[in-house]
């Protein structure tokens, strides 16, 4: 009898505890944290606390198996005697600049085309898509076989058709021609989120303010610089920060174009900090490195929560 | 249809020439040069654009048979599974949770993600690298599986927060109204209207995963734990030497999964691809 009780106390105890618990979980005070702190544990252990190490590896002299001491900022003011550093730094804005700018202008020209009235408007989108979601590492393997020293189908097309004069030139191995190949990639891979974004941003204006600006006598290139740009302006400047970002950090396309050279004239801040972080050893020196991208890493953060969130909501 | 209209449309197809040609022409050049002979393929004097001398396998029974491209396709495929479910089943309750509930600091927590959405790969992976070698992860592909939800996360959540808002509150209610719990309402509820979402995030995750490079890259050496990315890129090449027919080969091989994926979702594709920077 007494065990009985015993027992059916117990379990009507354990009903109600499991009861309280699903009863927390009803309320949001306590579901919210729960919820999110999966993400939350995930993205401080593995993002947040190597973000620290990085701050800490740069201002110490770090190499591969030995014991690290604090030596300030002298990492970040080292790399400033080092050409290959300086050369870099350079790259960087080259590449971003004229990569972004391309990406830009083209892009608005073909989310405009993308607009127009077409035939096979599917397969024309599926394909104008396709060098984004194609792994970047290896169609940029095709690239270089198609940037190839010898049997190049790039300089075999121009000189083809009259543009190039023979042997044409050698792509990958020589310093502007290099940056040239390496933009042109990016170009390629990243125009396909231009155009799409842009194209999204084109669908939602609204045709009466077209009608509007016709009747008052407005040509194409009048409503485009009246109407189009001026509504595009925020989806541009997203889609401009966004891609900022990803240019300035590239490092598929260079480390499998070129590995940064020819002498280190396409290096960029992550293909370096590979190089001297990882296959020289040096940590400190190559942390500080990947750290330069932090400033402009947080312009735009600033940029985005300032503007751009602003007006989402 | 009028003549002028007409005319517009034919124009805007020329006009797209030169852009698709671009977007297309590398794909169709590998796929080409993977089925050439290694005769005609440094053949100085030969067309590159066609095939004159008949195609052959060769290069793909080399890759498949000589190489170990069955095994980094394999890990590709068990490290993108992985860590896009982890991913996904991470970012839905969190996203439900920053779209929907109120909790202490709930705002401050949507920006902080959103603010790891846009740390760049390149900038971490050097402390990462320590991180999983003291996780005794260090060569091994669990690394990755590990590592790179720490840049899906963020994004499936942020994406997902916005097909959760779109969700119209009233309806959740109704149904703790009629006495469901608010797991049951999100399980019955919510998550069956955010289906096309969730089908969005999942891709974007694989497609993200089965591409990344720089993670598996630096995390993995040893042949038998190489994704495919990383082994075609650097298993393939031996110094100096490289074997264009095989490379090309293991280039449109590993693109496949992504390419059926592709052919299937393509709105997808598109709606996330401007949900992701526009929400």
């Amino acid at each position: 009898m007494a065990i009985g009780t015993v027992g059916v106390a117990a379990a009507a105890d354990r009903t109600s505890l499991r009861a309280k618990a699903w009863g927390l979980l009803d309320r949001e005070e306590w579901l919210g944290p729960i919820f999110v702190s999966p993400a939350l544990i995930l993205l401080l252990l593995l993002v947040a606390y190597p973000f620290c190490m990085a701050l800490y590896f740069s201002v110490s002299n770090a190499f591969i198996g030995r014991p690290s001491h604090f030596v300030g900022l002298r990492n970040f003011i080292d790399l400033w005697g080092s050409d290959a550093f300086r050369q870099t730094f350079q790259n960087a804005f080259v590449f971003s600049g004229a990569a972004v700018g391309a990406k830009l202008f083209l892009g608005i020209s073909l989310a405009l085309l993308l607009n127009e009235q077409l035939w096979f408007k599917r397969l024309i989108r599926g394909a104008v898509l396709l060098p984004w979601v194609i792994p970047t590492a290896l169609s940029t393997l095709g690239w270089s076989w198609m940037f190839n020293s010898l049997y190049s189908v790039v300089n075999w097309t121009g000189l083809a058709l009259g543009l190039m004069n023979p042997p044409g030139p050698n792509w990958l191995g020589q310093q502007y021609y290099a940056m040239t190949a390496v933009v042109v990639v990016n170009i390629w891979r990243g125009l396909p989120f231009f155009a799409i974004t842009i194209l999204a941003g084109l669908v939602a204006i609204p045709r009466e303010l077209y009608e509007a600006a016709e009747a008052d006598g407005a040509g194409p290139v009048a409503r485009f610089w009246h109407v189009t740009l001026p509504l595009l302006k925020p989806v541009l400047a997203i889609v401009v920060l966004f891609s900022t970002i990803f240019t300035f950090s590239d490092f598929n396309i260079v480390y499998v174009l070129t590995h940064g050279g020819p002498i280190n004239s396409t290096h960029l801040f992550a293909t370096l900090a590979r190089q001297i972080g990882l296959e020289t050893g040096r940590i400190g020196e190559g942390a500080a490195i990947s750290l330069y991208l932090f400033p402009a890493l947080m312009i735009v953060v600033w940029a985005q929560l300032r503007f751009v969130r602003k007006q989402a909501y | 249809m009028p003549r002028r209209k007409l005319r517009n449309r034919i124009a805007a197809h020329l006009a797209l020439m030169p852009f698709l040609i671009f977007a297309v022409f590398p794909f169709y050049h590998m796929a080409l040069t993977s089925l050439k002979q290694n005769r005609e393929l440094y053949d100085r004097n030969a067309v590159p654009l066609l095939i004159r001398q008949g195609p052959t396998l060769e290069h793909y029974q080399k890759l498949l048979w000589d190489t170990g491209f069955l095994t980094w396709t394999k890990n590709s495929l068990l490290v993108t599974v992985c860590s896009t479910v982890v991913s996904l089943v991470i970012g839905t309750i969190a996203a439900y949770a920053l779209a929907r509930l109120k909790f202490f600091a709930v705002a401050s927590l949507g920006t902080g993600i959103f603010v790891t959405y846009l740390v760049p790969t390149s900038l971490l992976f050097l402390p990462l690298a320590q991180v999983v070698n003291w996780l005794g992860l260090g060569d091994s592909k669990w690394a990755l599986i590990v590592t790179y939800p720490t840049f899906l996360v963020p994004f499936c959540t942020w994406l997902l927060m916005g097909y959760f808002r779109t969700v119209p509150k009233e309806v959740e209610e109704c149904a703790m109204v009629d006495g469901a719990t608010r797991i049951q309402a999100l399980l019955r509820i919510v998550l069956p209207i955010a289906v096309p979402g969730l089908v969005c995030a999942a891709l974007f995750a694989f497609t993200l995963s089965w591409n990344e490079f720089i993670y598996a890259l630096t995390f993995t050496s040893s042949s038998d734990q190489l994704t495919a990315s990383v082994g075609v890129t650097s298993e393939l090449i031996r110094g100096d030497i490289y074997y264009w027919g095989s490379l090309m080969a293991g280039a449109v091989l590993a693109s496949v999964p992504i390419v059926i994926l592709y052919v299937f979702f393509l709105d997808y594709y598109v709606s996330g691809l401007t949900a992701g920077a526009i929400k």
